[in-house]
């Protein structure tokens, strides 16, 4: 049995967001981290190795340093790592990225027993996208939103969240799964696995490895094949400057619920 | 597996598709949402507008969709269409889609909306934008857009080609630093979620509900095609909180922290003078103190109220996401230098446990003098 995790390396949003002036992100001021619902993929992928002695496979699409990451995901207790880079994957959207990712997905191998699992979505775009498709271009069955696994043979028991409660959902391996924050606690590297992670074994597939995929068409990867394009890209407007009120005792309340009222607001 | 082409995409003319998602028999409330906007982009286009409608003895709440103006709504119904699955949903969306060719197809950004799409989106091989808060096809009205929503330079906006008729989807990236316009130019339907609660709805009128077209399309779906199985579907124990619908939202941040109880405790009594509910920023969602269903921002909802009330919330670029089109922001923060206050229309730099019960009875004075 095989776990296989997909992680994105993305740049940490969270903190201070550089913009250029052409409206593009400046990637190279900010730092990188391991996408956050990636990370709770990679501890259930991690708990199920535990459970079961699954192997677990990292595999990641992006430049060569996603090579850092990696390895920290195999110091968190992953077997091995497979970067799919190459400057022809580059400029590819959710559906192209997903072509790519699935026939990396079919080198490494999904056999009967078998478990994809992703993070719901990257922090850089939030699309949420790109398990699903992965899962589509696989023909595996997908449970999104995760956030409670149970494994008994082939068969899964998953909790898939809604926004209004949950559904407990049935699926046999090979499956898809996306996870999602409330699944689990991922834990840290641990000092013997930063000592191994460097001795695991660590593949690139480039374009090269991957061409002779029928997923894997010009056509269909990268910026060229990607079926949708950026129109525009620009920042938002600070809103118009508000009103500092003066102070901030009973007379600014009395004039703040003043305002409101003359504005028919209360 | 489709292998739908560039060649293809003038057959695509069946109109503007919007996916009703119904859960247990009752339809989601974005639904509505998004007939109202996709009228808007069929009027533009020209074209009609319809609803797709899944589920098991449904059709009863399919004509009120023509009440917000759909022109009619596609029928599809099947006992294995009850809950949502993956597999069932796709399959019966996508082999009508390749029958009737929409040249949009709207989905509700709900948990669901966001399984469906993509897996749809993948299986025919066409393009989607995730997420959307802004939709448009005119030029025109896109510039205008632009003008009022960018820090485009004017020059920037004015060269933009009027001829281009695709559906434009705009949406936030990068948790809402940069906005991205997306296009779909190749391939038909071009399929956008959209983010509940940011469209707004249109007025219901009753006769356009009951001359809405009932069409019931050919589809078989079998056990077979089925890979998973819903066991149970579960509903919240307790009543969520209705954030998207409020008039009036008071919103705590991290500024509670000293007083948890005692802070929601003020932000409930001042949305109750206010007529409206308590929200919260992924903070204090995060910390536990208050459960998911208040969060406003990014990752929480998206709401556009009267009145928007941030108490002791710093107001990170995430959070201002998902409030900056209230018609009226009031931000109470200690920190006079909190980035909310950019975003408010009134401020007050002060404590908000002496400054809310202070404002409370302000408002109630005011109200009472009316």
């Amino acid at each position: 049995m095989k776990i296989i995790v997909c992680v994105k390396q993305v740049p940490d949003t969270s903190g201070k967001v550089a913009v250029n002036p052409d409206g593009t992100l400046n990637r190279a001021s900010m730092a990188t981290i391991t996408n956050p619902d990636d990370l709770n993929a990679v501890e259930a992928a991690l708990a199920l190795k535990e459970q079961t002695g699954a192997e677990v496979v990292v595999v990641s699409m992006g430049p060569p340093p996603a090579e850092g990451m990696l390895r920290e995901v195999m110091a968190r207790g992953a077997d091995r790592a497979v970067l799919v880079s190459g400057r022809e994957f580059g400029g590819s959207d959710t559906y192209a990225t997903s072509q790519i990712l699935a026939a990396a997905i079919n080198k490494i191998g999904v056999g009967e027993e078998d478990i994809v699992m992703c993070g719901r979505q990257a922090i850089d775009g939030d699309t949420a996208q790109v398990g699903p498709q992965i899962a589509e271009k696989l023909n595996l069955p997908q449970v999104s939103y995760a956030a409670d696994i149970k494994k008994d043979g082939k068969t899964l028991t998953i909790k898939r969240m809604l926004e209004d409660g949950y559904m407990t959902i049935k699926v046999n391996t090979p499956c898809l799964i996306t996870c999602i924050k409330e699944l689990n606690e991922p834990r840290y590297m641990s000092v013997g696995g930063i000592f191994e992670c460097y001795a695991k074994p660590y593949e690139v597939y480039d374009y090269e490895t991957l061409k002779d995929d029928p997923l894997i068409d010009p056509t269909t990867i990268g910026l060229k094949g990607s079926p949708t394009n950026i129109f525009k890209s620009f920042t938002p407007p600070q809103k118009g400057a508000g009103m500092m009120m003066e102070g901030a005792d009973k007379a600014t309340c009395d004039q703040l619920a003043g305002l409101l009222a003359a504005k028919h607001l209360i | 597996m489709s292998t739908f082409n560039s060649a293809a995409i003038e057959e695509f003319n069946g109109g503007v598709w919007v996916f009703c998602e119904q859960r247990q028999g009752v339809m989601m409330p974005t639904s509505f949402e998004l007939i109202s906007e996709g009228r808007k982009l069929a009027d533009e286009l020209g074209s009609k507008l319809y609803g797709i409608l899944l589920g098991d003895k449904v059709e009863g709440i399919a004509k009120e969709l023509g009440g917000y103006g759909a022109d009619g709504v596609y029928v599809c119904e099947s006992p294995l269409l009850k809950d949502y699955t993956t597999d069932g949903y796709t399959k019966v969306i996508c082999d009508v889609i390749e029958e009737y060719k929409p040249e949009v197809m709207l989905i509700g950004a709900t948990n669901i909306g966001r399984d469906l799409g993509p897996r749809c989106a993948a299986r025919l091989h066409t393009g989607l934008c995730a997420d959307c808060t802004h939709l448009d096809i005119d030029v025109p009205k896109y510039k205008e857009f632009l003008r009022s929503a960018s820090t485009l330079a004017p020059n920037m906006i004015d060269s933009i080609k009027e001829d281009d008729r695709n559906l434009k989807m705009t949406r936030p990236a990068f948790g809402g630093h940069l906005m991205a316009t997306i296009i779909c130019p190749r391939f038909r339907p071009a399929m956008a979620t959209v983010r509940p609660g940011v469209m707004k709805k249109n007025a219901y009128d009753e006769a356009k509900a009951n001359a809405c077209q009932i069409i019931k399309p050919n589809f078989s779906l079998t056990e077979a095609d089925m890979q998973t199985e819903v066991v149970e579907v579960v509903k919240a124990a307790k009543k969520l909180v209705d954030l998207i619908g409020a008039d009036v939202v008071v919103s705590v941040g991290r500024g509670i922290s000293k007083d948890v109880e005692g802070g929601i405790k003020l932000a409930e009594e001042l949305a109750e003078v206010l007529g409206g509910v308590v929200g919260a920023s992924r903070a204090v969602v995060d910390s536990g103190w208050i459960s998911a269903d208040h969060q406003v921002g990014q990752t929480g909802k998206t709401v556009h109220p009267r009145i928007y009330v941030a108490l002791g919330i710093s107001g990170a670029i995430q959070h201002k996401a998902g409030m900056q089109d209230s018609e009226c922001i009031i931000a109470v923060n200690k920190n006079g230098n909190a980035p909310i206050f950019e975003a408010a229309d009134y401020g007050i730099e002060g404590d908000l446990f002496k400054v809310v019960p202070m404002l409370i009875e302000a408002i109630k004075a005011a109200k009472a003098a009316k």
